[in-house]
């Protein structure tokens, strides 16, 4: 994670990034790259607009001021919608529905990668024994873990992962940080956010520092 | 990796929210619920004069069917926007439109289909003549999905604001109309003895083209509802 050389291919680009909220700077100019294999640690204060960055990152939110470039050329949204994986405040789940099925639903729109499957993924995320339980019936977490199963599941080069550590207990961060590193060892890119203190497995993350 | 393919997903889109729809069955049958004690309290306002209620019954029937669908209306994305489901549904490599029209489908299968299947009982209690039944179901089968299409761009249009509920409503009733005249017009025409196919040939016209443009002009409201 940290000694990527210069040569490894640079994924994602942003120069100049800057986003308004009704004329109000939320944050930026923002200058950032992130190599293939690399995580990097989204930093700042509350409201200094990190969730806002990722959703920008994901394509939700429209682009104000800068450039974002995908392997050297000019990001489009519509060309990197499953390329992309984002984990949000809101974690996409249905309570009326178990793990299991929001997971096959998930898969279904997505597609999987090879040699996963559902249940092995939520046994691996933990949740061995709740894969039918309706998710509302869930804690905090598990409906986490829930959602993180998609990462294990679902296709993707970039991870846009908002708080991936909230709510979980120590297994769970453990986990998370695992799931980073084994994406990273696959060529796979990821940007967290968190305002605690975090350490991955593989030492000091790159860090995007957002002031507002 | 295996990316999904359009039909898988929108299987999954149609059988997600199917299994949602079927696991709050209570909700459904709202709807219906209403349709009926409607229909039933109209020969106990107005007398039960068999000629009246003949000549009153499909008109009667269509507008219950209507307001029965706008009871749902609102809450087609609603949930999905709160738990961040239409996120990764936007997010995933399918084309919105797409997924959108099968979210519609499904919505239009729980609620309208219902009402539609006991759309003849409650005319058959308002002394609707038996020969005109087949065309007040035409008519309904037509009429519902249109409301269903229309009323979710407009859903999708109030989705970013509070207090949708009252702007859904203000918006949807220019749009109800011409539903309601064509309607209740086939379903009127055949009660007279009169050609019923004309009006019942536009409400498919305008089906036709609101089964294209609408889960477009959905999509890329939706997409501004969230870009906020």
């Amino acid at each position: 994670m940290t000694n990527l050389s210069a040569t490894t291919p640079i994924l994602l680009e942003a120069r100049g990034l800057a986003f308004y909220r009704q004329d109000e700077p939320v944050f930026g100019p923002l200058d950032f790259s992130v190599r293939e294999g690399e995580v990097a640690l989204v930093e700042g204060d509350n409201g200094s607009g990190k969730t806002t960055l990722l959703r920008i990152l994901a394509g939700l939110l429209h682009l104000d001021e800068g450039e974002l470039s995908w392997r050297g050329r000019p990001w489009r949204r519509i060309e990197h919608l499953g390329d992309t994986l984002f984990l949000g405040h809101h974690l996409g789940l249905k309570g009326d529905l178990s793990a299991r099925e929001n997971l096959a639903v998930a898969a279904g729109t997505y597609g999987m990668r090879d040699g996963r499957d559902v249940a092995s993924a939520l046994s691996s995320i933990g949740l061995a024994g709740y894969e039918d339980e309706p998710v509302r019936r869930l804690s905090a977490g598990q409906k986490k873990r829930a959602a993180l199963a998609r990462l294990l599941l679902l296709p993707a080069t970039l991870w846009l992962l908002d708080e991936p550590y909230a709510n979980l207990d120590r297994t769970g961060i453990e986990l998370v940080n695992r799931l980073l590193a084994e994406h990273s060892a696959e060529g796979g890119a990821a940007l967290v956010t968190s305002h605690g203190a975090v350490s991955f497995l593989g030492g000091e993350p790159t860090r995007v520092r957002m002031h507002a | 990796m295996s990316h999904a393919t359009l039909a898988s997903a929108c299987a999954a889109t149609l059988r997600r929210d199917l299994t949602l729809a079927w696991r709050r069955r209570g909700d459904i049958t709202m709807p219906v619920l209403y349709a009926l004690i409607v229909v039933t309290l109209f020969p106990f306002a107005l007398g039960p004069e068999d000629a009246l209620l003949q000549r009153i019954a499909g008109g009667v029937v269509l507008l219950t069917m209507l307001l029965a669908m706008l009871l749902a209306l609102d809450a087609m994305f609603r949930s999905d926007i709160e738990d961040g489901s239409l996120e990764q549904l936007m997010l995933s490599p399918q084309p919105l439109a797409m997924m959108l029209a099968m979210k519609i489908l499904a919505h239009w299968i729980t609620t309208a289909l219902p009402l539609i299947v006991v759309a003849p009982l409650l005319a058959g209690m308002l002394h609707l003549p038996a020969p005109v039944m087949p065309v007040l179901v035409y008519a309904l089968l037509l009429a519902t999905p249109l409301l269903s299409l229309l009323g979710a761009v407009l859903v999708a249009l109030t989705a970013g604001s509070r207090r949708s509920g009252m702007l859904l409503a203000l918006m949807l009733l220019p749009l109800c109309v011409p539903v309601v005249i064509f309607a209740a017009g086939a379903v009127a025409a055949a009660q007279q003895g009169l050609p019923w196919l004309a009006p019942i040939a536009w409400l498919g016209a305008a089906l036709v083209m609101a089964l294209v443009l609408a889960p477009l002009a959905c999509a890329a409201a939706l997409r501004i509802a969230l870009d906020a």
